[in-house]
């Protein structure tokens, strides 16, 4: 219970799809003009990612590992597909997408209505793709995981286009200077908002933490962390003692 | 310049400044700019994405009369995951070090919007040898700003550029260290990266008035 309750906040908040990755970018700065449209992609992309993660996995797991094959008899053992994964990954991504586009169009006309245009146009997401990727060098163990690792990396993105395009309807009122207008303070507000998705990089101590730069990050900030709670014990103690 | 004619040369020269596909297009951004921390990956991610956009362009181009458009997104994909599991596995031959940087980045070049919307927009509708050049030119154009944003974040993270200290030695306090100079380990942090790249938009447009957008 723990590792999932771990991996789903890790997912949304320090290892952000957006902010630390950069990944979905393209559709991030296309899509987020308005906060209705922003919404109806988002969703549509925690829709998709929770079912091509664990989907991927299985794949992963059972056809495309060092060694998966062993389930079809021990002289399969020794084959190593895993150089087939992009290739497996993006069709398994792409049929699924316009599998999901066909049900939900038949059985509920309402929400194809919200996300059917945003489908076609996430079968080339980078965050589809990166979090089966992901998935994959991370080593994520159990099926369970990863249905949590693809929710929750979803939501993080959902937040991350949400947040940006609340932002872009009010900047709109500000006075930019007029060559930075659109993209380039987008990007510049993209940057601040990921200095400030760092400071999550302290939340999850203990356990181990990703191998990637954020791990000195995470570390000092964890240092900084501990020293201000030992000093704020210190004091509460003095405190007391004066009382 | 018998082979190229004046339009052919535009092809080229056109998405390296004023229709670049990074900072007018917004594509390709995904991909890129997680791997910028050092020049030497970005050199590499460059090369790369000319390899495959240069020739997977040839490729559409040469199919295009053959390719159902129904079907089109799917043939794309998968021409594109082919010539990307080579660059991969060229990289992890030859250079393992540096396709452990990379990373998942590799992989991602298949959904780089870059690609993608050159085969769209170029490759199915122009003669094989143009759509190489579209290739060529976008993908250089991809890679000069991937290379100005590795360059200042290498230069003023670590004080190195491709490996080799510039700075001096930060340890033994030489050259602009010894003026008190500090490394700036924030550029290596992701979130750099859009600034910088937020900051050529801005140069670029004020040089280029017409790009601004209202």
């Amino acid at each position: 219970m723990i590792e999932h309750l771990e991996l789903f906040f890790k997912s949304i908040f320090i290892d952000n799809m957006v902010f630390a990755v950069f990944l979905g970018m393209c559709s991030y700065l296309a899509v987020s003009k308005k906060v209705a449209t922003a919404v109806g992609l988002g969703a549509a992309v925690i829709f998709v990612l929770a079912i091509t993660v664990p989907l991927n996995w299985l794949l992963d797991t059972f056809l495309l590992q060092p060694g998966a094959l062993s389930w079809l008899g021990s002289e399969y053992a020794d084959y190593d597909l895993s150089f087939l994964s992009f290739i497996m990954f993006i069709a398994t991504i792409a049929t699924m997408v316009q599998l999901v586009e066909i049900v939900v169009e038949k059985f509920s006309p309402s929400l194809y209505n919200s996300l059917g245009i945003f489908l076609p146009l996430i079968a080339v997401n980078c965050a589809i793709l990166g979090g089966s990727l992901f998935m994959q060098s991370r080593e994520i163990e159990t099926l369970g995981l990863a249905f949590n690792y693809g929710i929750s990396s979803g939501i993080g993105w959902f937040l991350a286009i949400l947040a940006i395009a609340a932002i872009r309807e009010k900047i709109r009122y500000s006075n930019v200077p007029a060559p930075l207008r659109g993209l380039g303070i987008t990007f510049i507000i993209t940057g601040l908002m990921g200095i400030g998705f760092l400071s999550f990089g302290g939340m999850l101590t203990g356990g181990d933490e990703a191998e990637d730069e954020n791990t000195k990050q995470s570390k000092t900030a964890t240092l900084i962390e501990t020293d201000t709670e030992k000093e704020t014990v210190v004091n509460n103690t003095k405190l007391l003692e004066k009382k | 310049m018998g082979l190229l004619s004046k339009k052919d040369v535009k092809l080229i020269t056109d998405p390296l400044a004023d229709n670049n596909p990074i900072t007018i297009q917004v594509l390709g951004i995904c991909s890129a700019l997680a791997i910028t921390a050092e020049l030497k990956a970005s050199l590499v991610m460059g090369v790369a994405v000319l390899f495959v956009l240069g020739v997977g362009n040839v490729i559409i181009s040469l199919l295009r009369n053959a390719i159902p458009s129904e079907i089109r997104i799917i043939v794309q994909l998968i021409v594109v995951a082919a010539l990307v599991i080579i660059v991969d596995q060229v990289l992890k031959a030859f250079a393992f070090e540096l396709s452990k940087t990379l990373s998942v980045f590799i992989g991602l070049i298949i959904t780089n919007c870059i690609i993608m919307g050159r085969f769209e927009a170029f490759a199915l509708a122009n003669k094989p040898w143009q759509s190489f050049l579209d290739g060529i030119g976008n993908a250089l154009g991809y890679a000069v700003i991937l290379l100005i944003v590795g360059f200042f974040r290498e230069l003023l993270g670590s004080g190195t550029l491709l490996g080799i200290p510039v700075l001096g030695d930060p340890i033994e306090k030489t050259g602009v260290y010894a003026l008190g100079y500090e490394d700036n380990g924030f550029m290596l942090m992701p979130p750099m990266a859009l600034i910088i790249v937020g900051l050529i938009i801005w140069v670029q447009r004020s040089r280029n008035k017409t790009l601004i957008e209202d």
